[in-house]
């Protein structure tokens, strides 16, 4: 083991995992996901986030079809589907999505179609920017392990 | 990264995870598993019903309330007609007073918010008197 290239690997993952919280991308949950992953499920917070995901996407595509056309919007059907996103979201510390849900819901409660699919583009563009750093998150986590070493704790309060 | 945990002072403690969504059964039941409690995960109040009428039975049920064919509401109080008199604790985002009235009066014995944390269960453990003894 190149301990000075693991230490580097470490320090790297600490300053992008912290600038992710700072950023708003991840709130404290994410934090609360991470304490249970465990030597018996080592992939159990990408697994998870994985899921979300694949979450986002189905809804996404659900309310988009729900919100096609202005002469015949369900905003009942898009108020579940937001529902459900802030959930999920709200579970895997995902910030940005989850307060682009407020809002989107805030649009449903008045049946502002304009107003929702403007969310609704917004949700898009946050979960896949947040797949993309988490990406990369796992990647350095990987890359440390394969150098030999251990994930960091990291302490974000 | 895992923290070391209380242990529980009655063993073999089993759980029932009701929720639709697919993140929150994987966290809820990893929780629950990370306490060394046994736990089965359904999709709805419906297939929770229907798991209690085979003849299965648990210590403790993590009851979601917005879920399809059968809600929360729903499947509590039907549960409680059936005579099932385990512990229930509603686990919801739904944070409006009124509504969590509605879900502790179909038969709750607790209630807390999502998202769930190590630290939340502990308190419906502790809450539903089945009980952490600290290390």
């Amino acid at each position: 083991m190149n301990t000075t290239i693991v230490a580097q690997l470490q320090r790297q993952f600490q300053d992008y995992i912290i600038s992710l919280y700072q950023q708003g991308f991840l709130d404290n949950q994410f934090s609360e996901l991470r304490k249970l992953q465990d030597e018996g499920t080592p992939d159990f917070v990408s697994e998870v986030v994985s899921l979300f995901f694949d979450d986002c996407a189905k809804l996404i595509n659900n309310m988009s079809k729900s919100l096609e056309r202005p002469e015949n919007v369900d905003f009942k059907q898009v108020d579940s589907g937001v529902h459900q996103l802030k959930g999920s979201s709200s579970s895997v510390g995902a910030r940005m999505v989850k307060n682009v849900c407020i809002s989107f819901k805030e649009c449903c409660d008045v049946q502002n179609r304009e107003g929702c699919l403007r969310c609704l583009q917004q949700v898009d563009y946050e979960y896949k920017m947040l797949k993309t750093k988490l990406q990369d998150l796992f990647k350095l986590e990987q890359q440390i392990l394969q150098a030999g070493g251990t994930i960091p704790q990291v302490d974000i309060n | 990264m895992a923290e070391k945990l209380p242990k529980l002072a009655k063993a073999n403690l089993t759980a029932l995870v009701v929720d639709d969504n697919s993140v929150n059964q994987s966290i809820h039941h990893k929780l629950l598993d990370r306490l060394g409690i046994q736990n089965d995960i359904v999709c709805n109040g419906k297939e929770a019903v229907d798991a209690h009428s085979s003849g299965r039975n648990y210590d403790l049920i993590l009851m979601d309330m917005d879920m399809p064919i059968m809600n929360g509401i729903q499947a509590t109080k039907r549960l409680r007609e059936m005579g099932i008199s385990c512990k229930i604790a509603g686990v919801t985002t739904r944070a409006d007073e009124e509504e969590k009235k509605e879900f502790m009066d179909a038969g709750l014995n607790d209630f807390q918010e999502k998202p769930l944390t190590i630290s939340k269960l502990i308190s419906i453990l502790q809450n539903l008197e089945l009980y952490i003894v600290k290390t």
